[in-house]
């Protein structure tokens, strides 16, 4: 999947899920610190990037790294990681 | 020892007919009926209900109006709790000074959590056999203490919180719980009452007991009719009522305007049948709350009955009253044929009604009673309304599982 969709469809689920301004998504914006998520939201941005890109989250191998993203950057590259360049799992 | 008078200094409504106590003052002083068809709604997932009515908000329910970190754990029930408790905390002028001490607390109950959330979450298990896609706060919303929790999340209260759950008397046992709080000193100022969602379920439960109405789908605004010759049921609201206590010191302290003054409550229970109320019961708990107040019968000016419009319900209730206070001595109405039975929020949207009425010094009558039923007559039921001034009334709830809350009030 090309990386600009990656960050749009994430963008389009922090901006309508969550509500968030979309000029504070920058790739070094820090989930917690700088847009105000918590552990409870990544559980459910997992399930809205679940949807929207159309992979399943394997919580034996997902789970941890889902815990330690930080940055929105990390969310792009474990999507990119999900989907895979040609958009399969 | 000695124990704490309270007050009530703070008040907060979602009804049917709105958020805000004024849409309720208003539709009550004008008659009208929230009741309408859900049939559209309804038949479509449960095809053999007998009831196709029911008592929705009748705005659209504006979520995002409640942060979203804060309604993220909201299901419908605790979204309307936090409703409520937002206008009574700004009457009561309690702010983050109050909201942040060790001295107050909530007592807030439900009968039950979100219903349309526990509809998601069963159904995702059962239908679709998976847990993937539910949201990660389903169960903050379905829980049984989804209000009082939610509520203290949202208002940062770390103190005492409490959440009574007996159904249809649910917000009256909380506000007993409230007050007998702050009379032992152990907080100032408790943040009280009940709410409830209308949910085709919840109908549903009324509807096999045979206790909801179902003779009037085709004339929605005919029922329920408290106290008359042809009620035949039940029809269930949604709602919140939050009424802030407060000790009397600790409002004079504030400089609050104490609005009314609790001089009595009781809580019993039928303990010999889950949905059959008896007359002995309810005139246990009636004279429980006049001992508690030390007051006679002579002293209530004004009863507003739980009275929903079932047969029986209905019938012990009017005997209970008669017994008590004897033939046509108190004025009683029920609020029920305008509103619908806001379920566990009914004994706090009714009690700040009353508190309206009080002070406006009318009294709003039983919607749909023309002709009293059998063993209802005997009252002076308040049928038209009444331009009167009173001080002194009585509010009670009788709920399934034979548990009965009674309160008694003095409007200041």
């Amino acid at each position: 999947m090309a990386g600009h969709l990656v960050i749009e469809g994430v963008h389009g689920i922090l901006v309508e899920e969550f509500e968030l301004d979309r000029a504070d998504l920058t790739p070094q914006a820090d989930l917690y610190n700088d847009l105000g998520l918590d552990s409870l939201d990544t559980v459910d941005l997992a399930v809205a990037m679940e949807k929207q890109f159309g992979f399943k989250v394997d919580r034996a191998v997902d789970e941890k790294v889902i815990r330690e993203m930080r940055t929105l950057e990390e969310v792009y590259a474990f999507v990119r990681d999900k989907v895979g360049p040609g958009g399969e799992q | 020892m000695s124990l704490n008078k309270v007050v009530i200094t703070g008040v907060g409504v979602v009804s049917p007919f709105g958020i805000g106590k004024a849409p309720l003052d208003e539709a009550l002083l004008a008659g009208r009926s929230a009741v309408v068809s859900r049939r559209d709604l309804w038949e479509e997932k449960l095809s053999d209900l007998t009831c196709w009515l029911g008592a929705p908000l009748g705005e659209p329910l504006d979520v995002k109006s409640i942060p979203r970190k804060l309604r993220r754990s909201m299901g419908r029930v605790a979204m309307l709790a936090y409703l409520a408790t937002t206008e009574a905390l700004e009457q009561a002028q309690v702010g983050d000074k109050e909201l942040s001490s060790d001295r107050i607390g909530i007592s807030f109950g439900s009968t039950i959590g979100s219903v349309a959330s526990i509809e998601e979450f069963f159904s995702a298990c059962l239908e679709h056999r998976a847990i993937g896609g539910l949201p990660a706060n389903i169960f903050f919303q379905f829980m049984n203490h989804t209000c009082a929790a939610n509520l203290a999340h949202a208002f940062g209260v770390s103190n005492r919180v409490l959440s009574p759950s007996a159904a249809c008397a649910s917000s009256l046992q909380a506000i007993g719980c409230g007050i007998e709080t702050i009379e032992q000193g152990r907080q100032d100022i408790m943040i009280c009452g009940g709410a409830d969602e209308l949910h085709m379920m919840v109908s549903a439960c009324f509807d096999l007991v045979h206790a909801a109405s179902h003779g009037f789908n085709d004339r929605p605004t005919c029922t329920p009719r408290p106290f008359d010759h042809n009620r035949d049921g039940i029809v269930c609201g949604e709602g919140a009522g939050a009424i802030i206590l407060e000790s009397e010191k600790s409002a004079e302290a504030r400089g609050a305007e104490a609005l009314a003054q609790i001089e009595g409550c009781a809580t019993t229970c039928e303990g010999k049948h889950m949905a059959q109320p008896h007359r002995e019961s309810i005139v246990r708990c009636l004279k429980e709350a006049l001992d508690d107040s030390g007051l006679a019968p002579g002293d209530i000016e004004y009863v507003s009955a739980h009275a929903t419009g079932t047969v029986e319900g209905d019938r012990e209730e009017a005997r209970a009253l008669q017994e008590v206070f004897g033939a046509r001595n108190v004025p009683v109405s029920s609020l029920k044929g305008h509103l619908g039975h806001t379920l566990g929020a009914s004994g706090a949207v009714e009690l700040a009604a009353c508190l309206s009425m009080q002070k406006g010094g009318y009294l709003v009558p039983t919607r749909n009673l023309q002709e009293p039923g059998e063993g209802c007559e005997g009252l002076d039921h308040v049928t038209g309304l009444r331009r009167v001034g009173f001080g002194r009334f009585m509010k009670s709830s009788f709920a399934f599982g034979g548990v009965n809350s009674v309160l008694i009030v003095k409007g200041l």
